[in-house]
């Protein structure tokens, strides 16, 4: 059950059904999502979640057999095995908007900024950290993102073939 | 444009069909119904700006007249898909459902499994196919960006699919749209038919064949097979479904396809086909101001 950067391992319901000590689990995933963000837990009842490599977690809306080996199951959902747990920014567009905390809204300027991978100064008197960062798009606030928040600074965390300046 | 010549016997007013081959298309989206409504993107395109024109046949899809499809907010947020009217054919006719297994069998870049994605509402499981790890990269990144979760993409040449990674499991249905000819795309690309030649058609008809056989194979009593490619060669489009009609236990069904178009053929430089071919159904440009497309529409009987 060693961690195999070709296969998709699913994660472990629980603590208690875990093998390798460093694997998340499913329910840490969906509490880092409900705690950090306030997405509702319901968000992902639908979804499986999966690894392969170390700490890259995919999100898939279906149950094949663990392992699988093949190249792509779902969307890359969550980096983890590291201090801080990085969403990205396929997550946050697809999931953010049910995000109730850490999101910080821009308006169409900054945004653009972020989506360009620019960092700019801001005023936020909440957490440092990922923070979810979201516009007003045809009348109503959408998740562009992820932002790394610290020092007085929003980091666009956008990943290079991603960024457009719009 | 040599190539187009030999259709002469087959397409109505072929003047027509050739002066329609030299025009140019515009770009054309798909609304990504996975992350955004149809009157989303249509405000935030006219709040950029942008001139958007709807399409009479499918209600997801607008052409734009003035812009390109990307470098856009709804573009950047997955809500909107660069695609031609006639590359939404297949998956419409194919007709997946939420909760099914779907074979998408020759997958990148991934415009038609996307849109399989968005007509299961993201629910059930497509395994999409492709032999090249830098077109599967594409699709990867198309899947990602449209918010798509129930694709899984497998690096395999279509001919050899295996079902063991999901538990030997066969599908509900298969979209076999197949690298071919390319002879309809020529209004988006000039350059199609620069390496065209006879024996280039008649090689990549083996692999067709190879690969339909097997979308049929895996597909479960009562599932359907959509077979489509964007040229206009009897050799890759009814020919190849002939084939499949002898070697696997399986029969042409008709659809209804509200875009102008000519039944399949059933003589063809000597050889004839199954009556049944005529239920496939032949686009061309003239008719509808599009680019050229062949979809059609199998049942599983065995």
């Amino acid at each position: 059950m060693s961690n195999d950067s070709t296969k998709f391992t699913r994660l472990p319901a629980t603590d208690a059904e875990r093998d390798d000590p460093e694997r998340a689990t499913r329910e840490a995933v969906v509490e880092f999502w409900t705690d950090r963000f306030g997405v509702p837990a319901a968000a992902f009842a639908d979804h499986t979640f999966w690894e392969r490599g170390a700490g890259k977690i995919w999100l898939y809306r279906g149950e094949p057999p663990s392992p699988v080996d093949i190249e792509g199951l779902g969307m890359t959902f969550l980096r983890t095995r590291q201090e801080h747990w990085k969403p990205t920014l396929e997550a946050v567009q697809r999931f953010g908007g049910r995000a109730t905390e850490n999101v910080v809204h821009l308006d169409r300027a900054q945004a653009a900024t972020f989506v360009a991978g620019d960092d700019q100064e801001l005023d936020w008197d909440g957490d440092w950290g990922y923070l979810i960062v979201t516009h007003d798009l045809a009348g109503e606030s959408e998740p562009v993102g992820v932002g790394l928040y610290v020092y007085g600074e929003l980091r666009s965390q956008v990943p290079k073939g991603r960024r457009r300046d719009l | 444009m040599e190539p187009l010549g030999r259709y002469r016997p087959i397409v109505d007013d072929f003047d027509a069909f050739r002066a329609a081959c030299e025009r140019p298309l515009p770009s054309a989206i798909r609304v990504n119904t996975i992350k955004a409504t149809v009157d989303r993107v249509t405000a935030a395109l006219e709040a950029a700006g942008i001139a958007a024109d709807p399409v009479d046949w499918h209600d997801r899809l607008f052409v734009l007249p003035e812009a390109s499809a990307g470098g856009n907010w709804p573009y950047f947020h997955g809500w909107t898909h660069g695609q031609e009217e006639v590359s939404a054919i297949p998956a419409t006719v194919l007709d997946p459902q939420p909760g099914e297994r779907v074979w998408d069998a020759c997958a990148a870049p991934g415009s038609k499994t996307t849109q399989l994605a968005a007509l299961m509402d993201d629910r059930g499981e497509i395994v999409a196919t492709d032999n090249n790890l830098g077109r599967i990269s594409a699709l990867r990144t198309n899947t990602e960006r449209l918010g798509v979760t129930n694709v899984a993409v497998t690096h395999e040449d279509g001919r050899n699919h295996s079902l063991k990674p999901f538990g030997d499991a066969g599908y509900d249905r298969a979209l076999v749209d197949v690298p071919c000819s390319c002879e309809g795309t020529i209004r988006k690309n000039p350059d199609a038919l620069e390496d065209w030649s006879l024996s280039h058609v008649e090689g990549v008809a083996g692999v067709q064949k190879g690969i339909l056989t097997r979308a049929v194979q895996v597909t479960e009593p009562g599932g359907t097979v959509v077979y489509s490619t964007c040229t206009f060669a009897p050799e890759e489009n009814e020919a190849v479904v002939d084939h499949v009609l002898e070697v696997e236990d399986c029969e042409l069904v008709d659809y209804d396809l509200p875009l102008t178009h000519r039944d399949g053929i059933t003589e063809w430089d000597g050889a004839s086909f199954d009556s049944s071919v005529t239920r496939a159904k032949r686009i061309y440009p003239h008719h509808n101001d599009t680019g050229g497309f062949f979809c059609a529409k199998l049942e599983v009987t065995g």
